[in-house]
């Protein structure tokens, strides 16, 4: 009973990071068209930020040691912002229409470029943002097994996430005017809809929530080079087995992903890697746009 | 429809003409630089990449700091003279990033366009056994300072250029077996959770095979094979908290042991379950309170928080320290004892002043026994090619009053009660009831 419940809780903690990882990717694919390689360094630099400014905070006395957890989201709006506005206004403003496969091509360079910036700014010594990963303490679930509250927070964060994005899509006039965009580029144009507005604030959202992720991730990691190159596989695992461009679908893809990874950590650990790419393989067999995604008629 | 992109195709011309040339500057310079008088050493180690922070860089700034204070004539006896045989050293640092086919090709443009006199390099094992016929190929005395794999000279059986001068992963896991069993005579159960690839592979192996054979009675409760990098263990950590081991061994390295410790930590996995690290030591400096005092750490030989008193331990490790901001790991020492060993070599055949050849290195350095900071390092097994050295492990403890993390309760076994007799297979060596093992 004790291993059925861990089963159900490692896969609702891992299924919410997943989905934190993955909502940013799809939702600037969804609208921008752009498969966005880039976003693991969004990651990376939120995780490096928040490690950076949370060490900083806990290093002296700096105050109640609970605003820590405003600075991890708070530094996580500001960089992904501030990076997200700058890609964007400085680069994919002028390859906005061109084909996905290009368009791949580029922000892959850009992971590269940021990675290796990465490296320049922090270097490649580990960083820790710890304090707030303890800070919250721990539950008890029968015998031995405990879980850090941190991480059962995450599963309300990441809730709270998908809520916010499905609010703002179909009950805001802002949400109404995007969707339209997602819907026909072209006659949206032709409505007066400033397209190239909604795609700049459209990657500052995305980007802001890969540092979001990074950033809420960075307490219970080592931060080290390379991490944004290994969530992005990930994320493009979850995004495609939900459906492209779906945040219901990042959702459920986190979550059968998730509890697929979590089952087979506790039953059978050797088939632990190969289980994400199983389900993603069995999924794309079935539903080639994925558990959401829409099959769209080709235009020529 | 949409415009693809086009390449301009003058400036692509100008810029592959560009790069052209600017690549014949560099293979011309290199080759003018090899004719300098200079002696020249290809240091190969991540620079990026996972295993850049916690192996790569430490070793590098290590290389670094030896060869300036070679050249300085500053170490102390019996390396007194300056350089190598008294010619100034230079060194072309390469990064390891990349996998083992671009590391053979690497190699050999070391050799053949760079010229160097010797390499010294290599931290991944995929590395080193790709690499190691390559080495005998091309006749160019090469020193593997870390890699741990036990097949190195299973591939090149007959070395004549090929050396190593830090241990095998065998012998870590001997000495962690045989540490649990001595301090912890208690353990009925043990968990595993190593990166699922084949240093941790290896290392688990060894280490039941070796802990089984001295406590017959230990159960496995649970094996965990997460992915190299995964960063978030939290699956991981349910599955052996549930199966509530006495002993959880790892052979996890930089930030996934970071994030192992860190995370079980908070979880309270460590509690009633004691962990043995067996590269903990390049986690000291970083664990704080974050790991418990008591888990059991190695540090890949007499390296790092291990290292004896002597005086080239007390010129190392001050002057790392001071350098670099942070004491010296198991990378550096290791890295400065290959230089070391490659200057013993040189100067025990090579005549006064001259500059050193391949063959000087290689009859020097086979059989060798020579002095490092980590102490006597012997030149003893595979014909002289392989170090043997001795292995220690201890309890991490950290003090947070102080802030400083230490070893406490270090036990050293002897490299003659880890390694199997020369020519012998490591495997066959442990299920045999370890023959000939010469323990204190």
């Amino acid at each position: 009973m004790t291993s059925f419940f861990a089963i159900l809780i490692d896969g609702a903690i891992y299924a919410s990071w997943l989905f934190l990882v993955a909502a940013g990717l799809t939702i600037i694919y969804g609208v921008m068209r752009v498969l966005n390689m880039a976003h693991g360094s969004f990651y990376a630099i939120g995780a490096y930020s928040a490690a950076s400014l949370v060490g900083w905070y806990f290093s002296g006395e700096h105050g109640n040691p609970y605003w820590s957890f405003l600075l991890l989201i708070g530094c996580a709006l500001v960089s992904g912002a501030i990076v997200g506005v700058i890609i964007e206004k400085g680069l994919l403003r002028f390859l906005h229409g061109r084909d996905e496969i290009l368009m791949v091509i580029v922000t892959y360079a850009l992971l590269l470029i940021l990675e290796d910036a990465t490296k320049l700014i922090w270097g490649v010594d580990p960083y820790f943002a710890y304090q707030p990963y303890r800070l919250l303490g721990q539950t008890a679930v029968g015998g031995s097994l405990r879980f850090a509250n941190y991480d059962l927070v995450l599963i309300a964060v990441s809730i709270l996430v998908g809520l916010a994005a499905w609010f703002v899509l179909n009950r805001t006039n802002k949400g109404r005017l995007l969707r339209a965009v997602i819907h026909d580029r072209e006659i949206a144009i032709a409505m007066g809809v400033n397209v190239n507005a909604m795609f700049a604030a459209t990657f500052a959202i995305g980007s802001v929530l890969g540092a979001l992720a990074g950033a809420l991730t960075a307490p219970a990691i080592s931060v080290t080079p390379g991490i944004g190159v290994e969530v992005i596989v990930l994320a493009f695992a979850v995004v495609v087995v939900g459906g492209l461009g779906s945040i219901g679908g990042a959702a459920a893809g986190a979550i059968l992903v998730g509890l697929s990874r979590s089952f087979a950590v506790h039953v059978a650990p050797e088939f632990e890697l190969f289980v994400i790419y199983g389900v993603m393989f069995l999924v794309l067999a079935i539903r080639p746009q994925g558990l959401f995604g829409q099959t769209l008629a080709r235009r020529i | 429809m949409q415009a693809s992109p086009q390449f301009s195709r003058p400036s692509f011309r100008l810029s592959a003409i560009a790069a052209a040339l600017a690549l014949a500057g560099a293979v011309s310079t290199s080759a003018l630089a090899a004719d300098n008088g200079k002696y020249r050493i290809g240091i190969v180690t991540f620079l990026s990449g996972a295993a850049a922070g916690p192996f790569g860089v430490p070793a590098a700034n290590a290389a670094k700091l030896a060869v300036e204070a070679l050249n300085a004539g500053k170490l102390p006896a019996p390396y007194g003279k300056k350089g190598i045989n008294g010619i100034e050293i230079e060194t072309v640092i390469i990064d390891e990033a990349g996998g083992a086919t671009k590391q053979t090709e690497e190699f050999r443009n070391l050799v053949q366009r760079q010229k160097v006199d010797a390499v010294i390099g290599y931290i991944s094992s995929g590395d080193c056994i790709a690499i190691a016929p390559a080495v005998e190929e091309l006749g160019v005395p090469t020193i593997f300072f870390d890699c741990g794999t036990s097949k190195v000279f299973e591939t090149v059986k007959n070395p004549k250029f090929l050396f190593r001068t830090g241990l095998d992963a065998v012998v870590d896991n001997v000495a962690a077996a045989r540490y649990i069993a001595e301090t912890r005579p208690n353990v009925k159960s043990v968990a595993s959770i190593q990166q699922n690839y084949a240093w941790g592979q290896d290392s688990w192996n060894d280490f039941i095979l070796a802990f089984k054979q001295i406590k017959p009675e230990v159960k496995v409760v649970s094996e965990q094979w997460p992915k190299l990098g995964q960063g978030q263990y939290g699956a991981e950590i349910s599955a052996i908290s549930v199966s509530t081991p006495d002993l959880i061994h790892s052979s996890f390295w930089g930030g996934d042991m970071e994030a192992l410790m860190l995370q079980g930590g908070a979880r309270g996995l460590f509690d009633k379950s004691v962990a043995v690290l067996t590269a903990g030591e390049t986690g000291v400096e970083h664990f704080k309170a974050n790991v418990p005092n008591g888990t059991v750490i190695g540090g890949r030989g007499p390296f790092g928080a291990f290292a004896p008193k002597n005086a080239l331990n007390d010129w190392f490790r001050p002057a790392f320290t001071a350098q670099f901001k942070e004491p010296p790991t198991y990378p550096a020492y290791k890295m400065v004892q290959a230089i070391l060993g490659l200057k013993a070599a040189a100067e025990k055949t090579a005549k006064a002043g001259a500059m050193p050849t391949a063959e000087n290195i290689v009859q020097g350095l086979a059989g060798l026994s020579f002095e490092a900071p980590s102490g006597t390092v012997i030149m003893s097994r595979s014909k002289g090619h392989q170090a043997v050295q001795s292995v220690s492990f201890g309890e991490y403890q950290f003090d947070a009053k102080s802030g400083k993390a230490s070893v406490a309760k270090v036990k050293t076994y002897a490299g003659e009660c880890l390694m199997p007799p020369d020519g012998s297979n490591a495997a066959d060596w442990i299920k045999a009831g370890f023959p000939g093992a010469k323990c204190n």
